[in-house]
């Protein structure tokens, strides 16, 4: 019965980073309902960019802003599909075959906020390009359409595509911390857009550190908010654009953070 | 190859493993006996690294299973619950761990056709059957080629067929010098599969024999040897059939029957 130990072929060193980020990207890129959310993202976004443009009647209105204006929806979705990465682990049973292969958790954490970021960034970057173009190019009434050259244009594009990458990544570490779908998305939609009107109602200050908010009138703005004709009152102190992309970084930082921290020590 | 020493886990107020303490060998199949609730899935669950232990430790070849610098191709899981999300394909599930753990991709096909799932590996795994479902686990714990496999009740909800082609597939890995552990609450497929055996009952060991001398404690039959071990510590008894005042055939919990053990 006792035959020689059998001796494992290993391959030589030990696996790393990038084994744990391409097995994260197959699974991404294995799974329809990916790429069908990121489609129904990026087209969503395009098609609202696309419907304010034949609306607008206003020349002198900020139309880079316009044109963007589906960058703040998709958000929903972009988190969203955060919180399915990680929730989907656990509710799938997937989590026990990824921990098999790869058993250092913040390794694997990192590795998976590695792949998802990137492919949400590329989203990201494509449905604000895509916007501002189809946006510009359904402009009526005589309005011509903006070009990249205008001072705070390209700023305004680029920055706004990192928003789908950042929410994303809160989704990520809210998934990573409450690890049921439901929840998880409940936190994220109260989070980012119900108390963004409730502190925008009781907190006025405060609003412009909301993410959607930031998104909205930091990121994605080529001249700083004005609010009409209640004057600089009326309005809540809006970030500047970088401090408005620093502040999203962090946001998705601590979700990152808290995420990896309770992922590392809880049972899985 | 894995060495248990004091594992102790609890849940809450529950004490799934209480200073369990056991050594696996190559070569052999060793059977991993127990009533549900036992604290099986829970120390499979500890081996893996998956739950942390309260106190004690449990290490493959040394070295705790997160350490590990290949895991797949040193320790092979199929654990008792589903590892796969239903929206994969088999082939795509099994190529993401092949890329985790430096596997080619010429061994997924190898498994794929081992473990006989070649007509439905571009399916989605949520579309397999319980069966199906089993032999892609298999093919994932198989992928490395790893000199330790462990099973979580592999045969549960299998056609003869299945629990056949298990019985032998364990077999042989042992006979190539493997070190296999099973878990089972089935004493029948364990007297079929199992060279050695480790007996728990509420977490705790109950004994660490050979089925053979186990089996000899009670006059040869493993199922009554068992049942003497394992009746102070079963937590949820049916009642004697001579309750019923009538020939029911006995189940010693609701849902399981042990079956004609080959004694």
């Amino acid at each position: 019965m006792s035959a020689q130990p059998y001796e494992a072929l290993a391959p030589a060193g030990h696996y790393r980073f990038r084994h744990a980020a391409r097995m994260e990207w197959i699974k991404l890129r294995s799974l329809r309902s990916s790429w069908w959310t990121l489609a129904i993202t990026v087209t969503g976004a395009v098609a609202i960019g696309v419907t304010v443009g034949v609306n607008t009647r206003n020349a002198a209105g900020d139309l880079t802003n316009n044109a963007l204006a589906g960058m703040v929806p998709g958000l929903l979705l972009a988190g969203v599909l955060g919180v399915l990465t990680m929730t989907g682990e656990y509710t799938s049973g997937m989590v026990r075959a990824t921990l098999a292969a790869v058993p250092r958790r913040p390794r694997l954490l990192a590795a998976k906020a590695a792949v998802f970021g990137a492919v949400m960034l590329a989203a990201g970057e494509i449905a604000t390009f895509v916007s501002f173009f189809a946006g510009g190019l359904a402009l009526r009434h005589g309005i011509a359409a903006p070009s990249l050259g205008q001072p705070g244009v390209l700023r305004a594009v680029i920055l706004s595509g990192t928003s789908f990458c950042l929410v994303g990544l809160v989704g990520l570490g809210l998934g990573a911390v409450i690890r049921h779908t439901a929840a998880a998305v409940a936190v994220l939609v109260g989070g980012v857009y119900v108390a963004a009107q409730f502190i925008g109602f009781i907190a006025h200050g405060a609003a412009g550190y909301m993410p959607i908010l930031i998104v909205g009138n930091s990121l994605s703005t080529t001249k700083p908010v004005s609010c009409g004709s209640g004057g600089a009152a009326a309005c809540p102190h809006f970030l500047p654009p970088w401090a408005g992309l620093a502040m999203l970084c962090l946001y998705a930082a601590v979700a990152l953070a808290a995420g990896g921290w309770l992922f590392a020590r809880r049972d899985a | 190859m894995i060495e248990a020493s004091g594992l102790t886990k609890r849940y809450g107020a529950t004490l799934a493993v209480d200073g369990l303490s056991f050594g696996l060998r190559p070569g052999v199949v060793t059977g991993f006996l127990g009533p549900n609730g036992s604290g099986k899935s829970t120390t499979m669950r500890l081996i893996m690294g998956l739950d942390y232990p309260d106190a004690g430790t449990v290490t493959v070849g040394r070295q705790p299973y997160r350490r590990l610098r290949w895991p797949l191709s040193e320790v092979g899981a199929l654990l008792e619950a589903k590892a796969f999300h239903p929206g994969r394909s088999a082939r795509a599930h099994l190529l993401a761990l092949a890329a985790a753990g430096g596997i080619g991709r010429s061994r997924v096909g190898e498994v794929i056709r081992l473990v006989g799932l070649e007509s439905v590996a571009g399916k989605r795994a949520g579309t397999f059957s319980l069966g199906m479902a089993q032999r892609l686990g298999i093919a994932a714990a198989l992928l490395g080629d790893p000199a330790v496999l462990l099973f979580d009740e592999p045969v549960n909800g299998l056609d003869p067929e299945g629990v056949r082609w298990i019985r032998m597939l364990m077999r042989s890995l042992a006979a190539e010098g493997r070190t296999v552990f099973v878990s089972s609450h089935l004493i029948s497929e364990m007297a079929l599969t199992a060279d050695r055996l480790i007996v728990i009952g509420r977490g705790r060991l109950l004994a660490d024999t050979t089925v053979t001398e186990l089996a000899a404690r009670a006059g040869g039959s493993l199922e009554e040897a068992f049942f003497g071990l394992a009746g102070e510590s079963a937590e949820f008894r049916a009642s004697e059939p001579a309750d019923f005042r009538a020939g029911a055939p006995s189940e010693f919990q609701a849902g399981e029957r042990p079956g004609r053990g080959r004694s």
